[in-house]
């Protein structure tokens, strides 16, 4: 399953939303990527979260697969539409 | 040997070098297995190095720089990460050291080339990471709440997450090879009131951990492995150094006043409300200077109005109405915070710092100037603008101030509305015409570090322009005078909050110019009284009068 987001929030993918985005992606028994420009990284770590870079305006692809696909697709989209509960 | 007097006392005491370079040699080894446990041992002990460091920061009320601490767990706990070190133990035959060290650096790397400045930081914290695993699985300690009592440490510079973590009744002293009397170890040092000697260049390979030294922090001094005579009179030094804060300490709520009944303020700078403690120790008659940096630091997007509320509240309700003096924003400069996102520039000390970037991101300002107004509910504050060259700033600030106030009533949320308004006299400009910017602000307060190092155009962090930066210069004394002049021609009075204000030698000086209020780090004031309680304003006025002419 692939979705695709627009980062809103002010600070992009950095330390606090990038933990968070993590934290939620680890929830998750599915196998789960971020795509940015065509590299891929996988969702369940911070490094490879933040070395994409992604700053507000960026859209990305939220690759998830897995018995709990849809379930970790949804969450991830929304928390980032949600703009991680920044102001 | 010989370095800069950072902050009184002596200590004597067993060195810790903190080194900051590892070096991890590569390594075959034979049992794979064997190497992994090794691994996952070390791994294991930093992350319950980091949990308890993040928990003790937290009891300490110090959620931010815990957040530092909670980050580099995150890393810790990174399956790719983790995997590659495993990967390449198993592939190679590497040692872990190694292993960690090179798949540190590639991530270091890879950060590194990112343009965005505050991922491009996130290298040092993945190094940071790395140095803690290779430090655990070398046997080392890396975490400096752990060291033995009376430890003395020794590095090339400390950072704020070095100096957030060091326990007070286990360190006695520090020394690093870079930094002058205003770097972050100078600074903190005196706050903590450790003894500290900085800028002793070569320090770091002239001892050795576990090596006794003697640190004279009022001096500058530093004696490697002294012998027993040398130590009998450094101990009595010690002990007379001792004597000596116990006798300032009966100044404790006595007024600042000279043997003819001249009397003045002795107020207190301040970096965050940790603070505090030294304040009210020091029997502080008020706070000449809030910094307010710290709301802004350690954190990856700005504070809202909320959160700095709470800090500021609780300075204010501290201080129970005697007067707070809170600095707007000063960043820029020496000082950055990454999430800003400032641009690089050639001449950060002349650009777009303090209220100039706040002109530019007006919002963000608004915010603190509300958060401000609505703490005063709870004492006596007045507000501080940094960096004003002209009145226009002045009158440009006062507008967006307006704003704050119309919008906190709109929403009927209660704030003070006898917030007095006033700016720091650091640009040479604004002491010239004082005598007209007088006339707009309810005081001056002069920031005597920016405004020597303007005056005289000598940078205050290069050593080797040590001796052009002088705020004994006439020049910067006759701007003194001119602030202190214009602001009594119009009824208000004029503080000073940069180091000068807490020089024994300047203080007669100061005081024989006319200064009200003089504001220092609070465990300089007592000594600070104790001059002015045994001295005239008589002598004080005739000192000042040279101190005018060369």
């Amino acid at each position: 399953m692939k979705k695709s987001v627009t980062l809103l929030n002010e600070s992009g993918l950095h330390a606090r939303p990038a933990a968070m985005f993590v934290q939620e992606a680890s929830k998750y028994k599915s196998n789960i990527m971020i795509e940015k420009d065509g590299k891929q990284v996988s969702a369940k770590g911070i490094l490879g979260v933040l070395s994409l870079g992604i700053t507000k305006g960026t859209v990305i692809n939220i690759i998830a697969e897995g018995e709990d696909e849809a379930a970790a697709t949804d969450a991830l989209v929304k928390l980032v539409q949600n703009k991680f509960g920044e102001e | 040997m010989k370095g800069i007097k950072a902050s009184p006392g002596i200590a004597i005491g067993k060195v810790y070098i903190l080194v900051k370079k590892i070096n991890a040699e590569k390594r075959t080894i034979e049992d794979v297995d064997k190497e992994l446990k090794r691994l996952d041992n070390a791994m294991i002990k930093s992350s319950d190095q980091l949990q308890s460091i993040k928990e003790k920061l937290k009891n300490d009320g110090k959620e931010d720089t815990a957040k530092i601490f909670e980050a580099h767990n995150m890393i810790l706990q990174d399956v790719e990460f983790v995997n590659q070190i495993k990967t390449q133990i198993k592939n190679e035959k590497v040692n872990s050291e190694y292993a960690v060290y090179s798949v540190t650096k590639t991530y270091e790397e890879m950060f590194n080339k990112i343009e965005d400045k505050y991922l491009r930081e996130r290298a040092a914290d993945v190094r940071d990471v790395g140095e803690r695993i290779i430090f655990n699985l070398m046997g080392k300690v890396k975490d400096l709440s752990e060291l033995p009592k009376g430890t003395i440490i020794v590095a090339e510079d400390l950072v704020p997450s070095d100096t957030a973590t060091v326990d007070r009744t286990k360190v006695s002293a520090f020394v690093t090879e870079t930094g002058g009397t205003t770097s972050h170890t100078a600074i903190i040092s005196r706050i903590m009131e450790i003894p500290a000697v900085v800028g002793a260049k070569g320090i770091t390979s002239k001892v050795k951990t576990g090596d006794t030294i003697i640190v004279d922090g009022s001096e500058g001094e530093i004696i490697i492995n002294p012998d027993s005579k040398t130590i009998e009179i450094y101990n009595k030094k010690k002990n007379e150094y001792t004597a000596y804060r116990k006798r300032l300490n009966l100044l404790k709520d006595l007024p600042a006043v000279t043997l003819d009944g001249k009397q003045v303020l002795l107020e207190a700078n301040i970096g965050t409300p940790n603070d505090m403690e030294t304040v009210l120790k020091n029997d502080a008659e008020g706070i000449g200077l809030f910094r307010t940096e710290f709301v802004y630091m350690d954190r990856d997007d700005y504070p809202t109005e909320d959160e700095q509320f709470e800090q500021y509240k609780e300075v204010v309700s501290a201080m129970n109405g005697k007067r707070v003096t809170i600095r707007t924003l000063d960043i820029g400069g020496d000082k950055d915070i990454p999430y800003f996102n400032m641009e690089k520039e050639a001449n950060p000390f002349l650009g777009c710092r303090a209220i100039r970037l706040c002109f530019k991101r007006t919002d963000m300002f608004k915010t603190q100037l509300k958060a401000i107004l609505r703490a005063a509910v709870y004492g006596n504050v007045s507000i501080m603008y940094p960096m004003i060259s002209d009145l226009k700033e002045v009158l440009r600030a006062n507008e967006i101030l307006d704003e704050a106030k119309k919008e906190l009533e709109k929403d009927n949320i209660p704030y003070s509305k006898d917030v007095k308004v006033g700016i720091m006299v650091e640009i040479p400009s604004a002491a010239i015409m004082a005598d007209k910017l007088a006339e707009y602000v309810d005081f001056f307060s002069i920031g005597t570090n920016d405004l020597t190092q303007y005056t005289l155009a000598a940078d205050r962090g290069n050593n080797s322009v040590k001796e052009y930066y002088n705020y004994f210069n006439p020049a910067v004394i006759r701007l003194i005078k001119n602030c202190i002049d214009a602001s009594h021609k119009y009824g208000k009075y004029t503080a000073m909050c940069g180091e000068m204000a807490s020089n024994p030698d300047a203080a007669k000086i100061l005081l024989g110019l006319g200064l009200d209020a003089f504001s220092m780090s609070a465990s300089s004031i007592l000594e600070v009284k104790d001059i002015i309680r045994n001295t005239t304003y008589e002598e004080c006025k005739k000192l000042a009068q040279k101190a005018l002419e060369y």
